[in-house]
């Protein structure tokens, strides 16, 4: 039994005298700091990586080694030429470098040309130059798909997706583990075996089965095809049963005393106070819908419906993956994610940790 | 009871905005597409103008990720759920879901007389009927870094080299320069089926029925297997996935870590894109071997539905789309190879202004008198699928050391003929 | 174990979310009231669970009952009608071999190469992923600045798809990735790590127990707080000494979190897919090709669509999944009343 204040007065005890305890740094205070440190560049890191990379140009994206941020190569306007030209940093033969822009490239041969006296033409080996970059951003990696797709209908259609998809599995899912964990009847172990037996089965190796269900009701093009197959969650009935057996039988027979209906109990006694295990569950639906990719691709195949990962994974060709747009898209699709997970990770993290799943 | 009108009233709302498409008088066709670069926004453009000069009907493009069409669409079609016309690759293997538009396109001999080769490919069962176009046809074919071989002063093999002059002049550019990657294929069956039968490959016993191994074969894959193990080639586009997997080295040629790139006609819009004039990516005809000097033909088709609810309305579609001005801009906007004769003949206008994207065209569109019967027979096939697969999957697991080149050849007869066992079951 | 906390501080989203919410439950009440006369106390369960019960029914045991069906047909027809029967063919195709400790004489090779990576992988990743889960929750437990922002660190990719999180690690693990760039910037050569069978491996083992790891971290989290702290405090004044009291308080103590930690990430291991499917594509060869990828890959990418054998593969992979649950509810049972 963890008693709030203790635990508070605890962690600031232990805030304040981390370091000072005995006076000299055990082992493990060591390792901890070099572990946390590991783990936030291991965590973080890649994400960040995929964020950088996004920003970069088709081109910079080949480039070995990589740079970290992305960049561009310059072009001035010069003199005389229509277009404007390519800046390279070319080594002459004397060993100075000089800033050229390049006319034109023959063979292994570069023609170039000094901006600043355009009448001169100079010719390079091509191994000689190498091109004069500048920090640029590649927004286009971004707006070309965005302004290309309704980008707008794809998140419509993923909001609608997973706020009535989470509204469905919270109402159905606390009403069964309501049933599962207040009353004594019939039929309940029998259920329980149930969901239990059910809970690990991968949709992966059902998808062709549901797809027929589904085309049996009419239902493919339809949201409701990606809403409702996945609502009745065994994870979502076992993990909210779990949590509702800890609630005290006093509070509800001291509310059958007052009269109260079964629906009244279940609404206004049992889920206030399962409200810990109903978030963690509400996040989980929230992830698992928005990233759901699998199900929809099979049972969504015009565009006014598609979800947001469906249009964002139409860059991936047969022949091409058009790594510049994959990367920004999946950035696109990360950013509801870590806006969620920024408001709510205290909640999630105390949620899970307080919920039943012990 | 305020409340509960509400509740209800918005639950009606979002059931209303839920439900697909409301009846209106025009008449709705879908599209299904995917996409290798633009030609999605080219074939919007063409809608558009489709949909002003027809303005009672309405052409929704739905683009998928090409996973979608080889994985999803076979199921959405067999449940009745697909789309009126669709892109697709699977030529022969879909024709039970075709329409026949003889009856509702206006000028059927034209059909017949432009895309007559390709139209068969389409009707494996034999008949006549006239289900689509090629939005492209592609042919499979080298690409080599010219600018590599000058500084390594080696002279590209001229014409009728064989693969093994080319594989020694790769190997010999990249020791001079230090390159990682002498020569590169797609991993793909349909990529080696080409070079397999230049070295004598039938593909076909004397009924027509598959034979997919036999010495032709064999000539070629014991040559990709050296190559992979003395380093001709990297083993890691082939090495690293597994199963039927498609991996290009587009990016490693772009980078210039590969001197030889075996793939195909339709690298040529992205490498103008990415490569430009950083060096010379230059297309070559196909190597040779003792049977001939062949690539493989191939391509995406747009066909019309069965299943599709409105026949008059997808062949008013497929006329327009299929005309010959409306093809030429097509192709010429994609820089695709056009399958269709006329344009083909006539030569299309392309837009661009890279000589290696022209010079590349050129070389892959004169490639295609040269293609050997048997590779058209080859695509035409429609269980085809089932035979590259089969190829590439085993010889992949071979050249990673999982089974010896024996039995993978044993293993790929094995699949051919349990995969065409389990459909023969369906009759 | 009854315990409800109370520390959290409402949030004002709940406060606001709590009126609507009222006004919900009242105008279902007369709808259950009805039941509620109809069938009296004894039947509301039974309406509780109806709703459930009828999605479960319809999305779940109709497709697993049509998927067994499924399994005894052959040929590529998508309708069970149109199928032909085959009796158990499909399951003596797949456990066909001339020798069952030598994978490359079955029938369906494959297949039992996907069986005996996917236990290679459970072993290496379940050890790991609970080696690991139980370092950072003793970690995070320790009296540590920031712990919050620490939690959520490792907590972080959970959240994410199992398609994102493969593409951000295939994006450094390329030949010309940032991993290698490192490597070569310190003067080593480069890997290629997905030829190599053992990498391949290796990543596909770290990858997913870097996905994974923040939820069975948090678990034992849970576990470690519920550690009374007088037994620590004891201690202390015993003067035993913090490896002592590790392996004598914390980890008896905390083993009940242990195993339901164990039982779990041995039945999603088993469940391996999306991830390595994006990350590997299964090879080098076939090196990281799992159960549901052979599933998936019969059923949908082969040409000839083989629901049959695909369904009779997923069948026997329900079976060892059933074994596994059910080694789980044992596990908790036996805890629960311990």
């Amino acid at each position: 039994m963890a008693d709030t204040a203790t635990t508070e007065r605890r962690t600031l005890w232990g805030f304040l005298t981390a370091t000072r305890g005995r006076g000299r740094l055990h082992w493990t205070d060591v390792f901890t700091y070099l572990y946390l440190f590991l783990g936030v560049v291991l965590m973080f890191g890649p994400a960040v990586w995929l964020a950088l990379s996004s920003f970069k140009t088709q081109s910079g994206l080949l480039e070995f080694p990589p740079t970290l941020l992305p960049l561009g190569q310059i072009e001035v306007e010069v003199e005389g030429y229509d277009e404007p030209l390519l800046l390279f940093d070319v080594t002459m033969e004397d060993g100075s470098v000089r800033q050229l822009a390049q006319i034109r490239r023959v063979g292994i041969v570069a023609q170039m040309v000094d901006p600043a006296e355009p009448d001169v033409r100079i010719d390079v080996p091509i191994d000689q130059r190498t091109a004069t970059r500048e920090f640029r951003v590649a927004v286009e990696n971004y707006t070309d798909p965005l302004e290309r797709f309704n980008f707008l209908t794809f998140l419509q259609n993923s909001v609608i997706v997973t706020v009535v998809a989470t509204l469905v599995t919270l109402l159905i899912n606390s009403m069964a583990a309501y049933a599962l964990s207040i009353y004594e009847f019939r039929g309940r172990n029998a259920i329980m075996l149930l969901v239990i037996g059910t809970l690990m089965i991968p949709i992966t190796v059902i998808l062709v089965p549901v797809y027929l269900v589904v085309t049996e009701l009419g239902l493919v093009n339809s949201l409701w095809a990606v809403i409702l197959p996945g609502a009745a969650t065994p994870t979502g009935v076992f993990l909210l049963r779990q949590y509702m057996l800890t609630i005290p039988r006093d509070l509800i027979e001291a509310a059958r005393m007052d009269k109260a209906s079964e629906w009244q109990i279940y609404w206004r006694v049992v889920m206030p106070l399962a409200m810990p295990a109903i978030a963690v569950l509400a996040i989980f639906s929230i992830m698992w819908r928005w990233n759901d990719f699998l199900w929809p691709l099979i049972v969504l195949n015009r565009s006014e419906v598609y979800t947001l990962q469906i249009g964002l994974n139409a860059f991936q060709g047969e022949l091409n993956v058009q790594w510049h747009y994959v990367l920004a898209m999946t950035v696109v699709t990360l950013i509801p994610v870590v806006v969620v997970f920024a408001f709510l990770q205290r909640f999630i993290t105390t949620g899970i940790a307080s919920s039943g799943m012990k | 009871m305020k409340s509960r009108m509400l509740a209800f009233a918005s639950v009606g709302a979002l059931a209303l905005g839920m439900m697909t498409s409301a009846a209106s008088a025009q008449t709705e066709l879908r599209m299904t597409w995917y996409n290798d670069g633009i030609e999605g926004e080219v074939m919007q453009d063409l809608l558009d103008r489709f949909e002003a000069e027809h303005p009672d009907i309405t052409v929704s493009l739905d683009v998928v990720p090409y996973s979608a069409i080889l994985e999803s669409l076979p199921v959405q079609l067999a449940a009745g759920d697909g789309p009126d016309v669709a892109r697709i690759t699977d030529l022969g293997g879909l024709s039970e879901h075709y329409l026949d538009l003889t009856p509702y396109i206006s000028d059927p001999a034209y059909w017949e007389e432009n895309f007559g080769p390709f139209l068969n490919w389409l009707r494996p069962a034999g008949d006549d009927a006239i289900s689509g176009f090629m939005t492209q046809m592609t042919v499979t074919g080298p690409y080599v870094n010219r600018t590599l071989f000058e500084q390594a002063g080696v002279d590209l093999p001229g014409d009728g080299a064989t693969w093994d002059d080319w594989a020694a002049a790769s190997s010999q550019v990249a020791e001079a320069l230090d390159i990682p990657i002498p020569m590169a294929w797609d991993r793909s069956g349909h990529r080696v089926a080409g070079p397999a039968i230049s070295m004598g490959a039938h593909m076909f016993d004397a009924d027509g029925n598959p034979a997919l191994v036999d010495d032709g074969l064999k000539e070629m894959t014991q040559r990709l297997y050296d190559w992979h193990q003395d380093g001709t080639m990297a083993q890691e586009l082939w090495g690293s996935v597994s199963g039927s997997t498609y991996l290009g080295a587009n990016e490693d040629f772009a980078n210039a870590q590969v001197v030889l790139y075996m793939s195909g006609s339709w690298q040529i819009p992205q490498f103008a894109e990415t490569i430009g004039d950083a060096f010379d990516w230059w297309a070559v005809p196909a190597p040779c071997g003792p049977a001939g000097c062949t690539g493989m033909p191939g391509g995406a088709a747009l066909v019309a539905m069965a299943g599709t609810e409105h026949p008059e309305e997808v062949g008013i579609l497929m006329d327009y789309l299929s005309s010959e001005d409306v093809l030429s801009e097509f192709y010429g906007r994609t820089l695709f190879i056009p399958g269709h004769l006329g344009l083909a003949q006539g030569g299309i206008d392309f837009d661009t202004d890279d000589p290696r994207a022209s010079h590349a065209l050129e070389v892959f569109a004169g490639a295609v008198p040269t293609i050997s019967p048997i590779a058209f027979e080859l695509q035409g096939y429609p269980n085809n699928r089932v035979m590259f697969n089969a190829l590439i999957s085993r010889l992949g697991e071979a050249i990673v050391g999982e089974l010896t080149l024996d039995e993978a050849y044993d293993r790929m007869t094995q699949d051919v003929e349990q995969q065409l066992a389990e459909q023969a079951r369906d009759n | 174990m009854a315990e409800i906390r109370s520390d959290e501080k409402r949030s004002p989203l709940i406060t606001l979310a709590a009126m609507p919410m009222r006004a919900v439950g009242a105008a279902i009440d007369p709808v259950f009231k009805t039941a509620q006369r109809v069938v009296g106390i004894g039947g509301m369960p039974y309406i509780f669970l109806l709703p459930n019960l009828c999605f479960f029914g319809i999305f779940v045991i109709i497709p697993l009952f049509i998927n067994f069906a499924f399994s005894l047909t052959g040929g590529t027809n998508l309708f069970l009608s149109d199928r032909a029967y085959v009796g158990g063919e499909q399951y003596g195709f797949l456990l066909e071999c001339e020798n069952h400790f030598d994978t490359s004489s079955c029938r369906e090779d494959r297949f039992w190469r996907g069986i005996t990576n996917t236990m290679v992988f459970v072993v290496f990743q379940v050890t790991f992923l609970v080696l690991f889960s139980l370092i950072t929750a003793l970690i995070l437990n320790r009296k540590i600045k920031g712990r919050g922002f620490f939690r959520a660190v490792f907590f972080f990719p959970v959240l994410l798809s199992p398609v994102v999180v493969a593409l951000i690690w295939k994006w450094i693990l390329l030949r010309d990735g940032l991993l290698n760039a490192l490597l070569v910037s310190i003067g080593l050569e480069r890997i290629l790590f997905f030829v190599d069978p053992n990498w391949a491996m290796f990543w596909a083992i770290f990858v997913s127990i870097w996905a994974h790891m923040g939820f069975y971290t948090l678990i034992l989290l849970a576990g470690l707080q519920a550690i009374p702290p007088d037994l620590y405090e004891a201690a202390e004044m015993d003067g035993t000494s913090k490896e002592r009291v590790f392996w004598r308080i914390t980890l008896p103590l905390l083993w009940p979190n242990m195993l339901v930690v164990i039982v779990l990430a041995l039945i999603r291991g088993v469940q391996i897919f999306d991830e390595v499917y994006v990350l590997t594509g299964g090879g080098p060869g076939t090196a990281t090709q799992f159960m549901v990828q052979y599933i998936y890959n019969t059923g949908f990418t082969n040409q000839v669509q083989n629901f049959g054998l695909a369904s009779a593969a997923s069948v026997l992979l329900g079976v060892v999944l059933f074994i596994l649950t059910l080694t789980q509810l044992f596990v908790t049972r036996r805890r629960d009343r311990g």
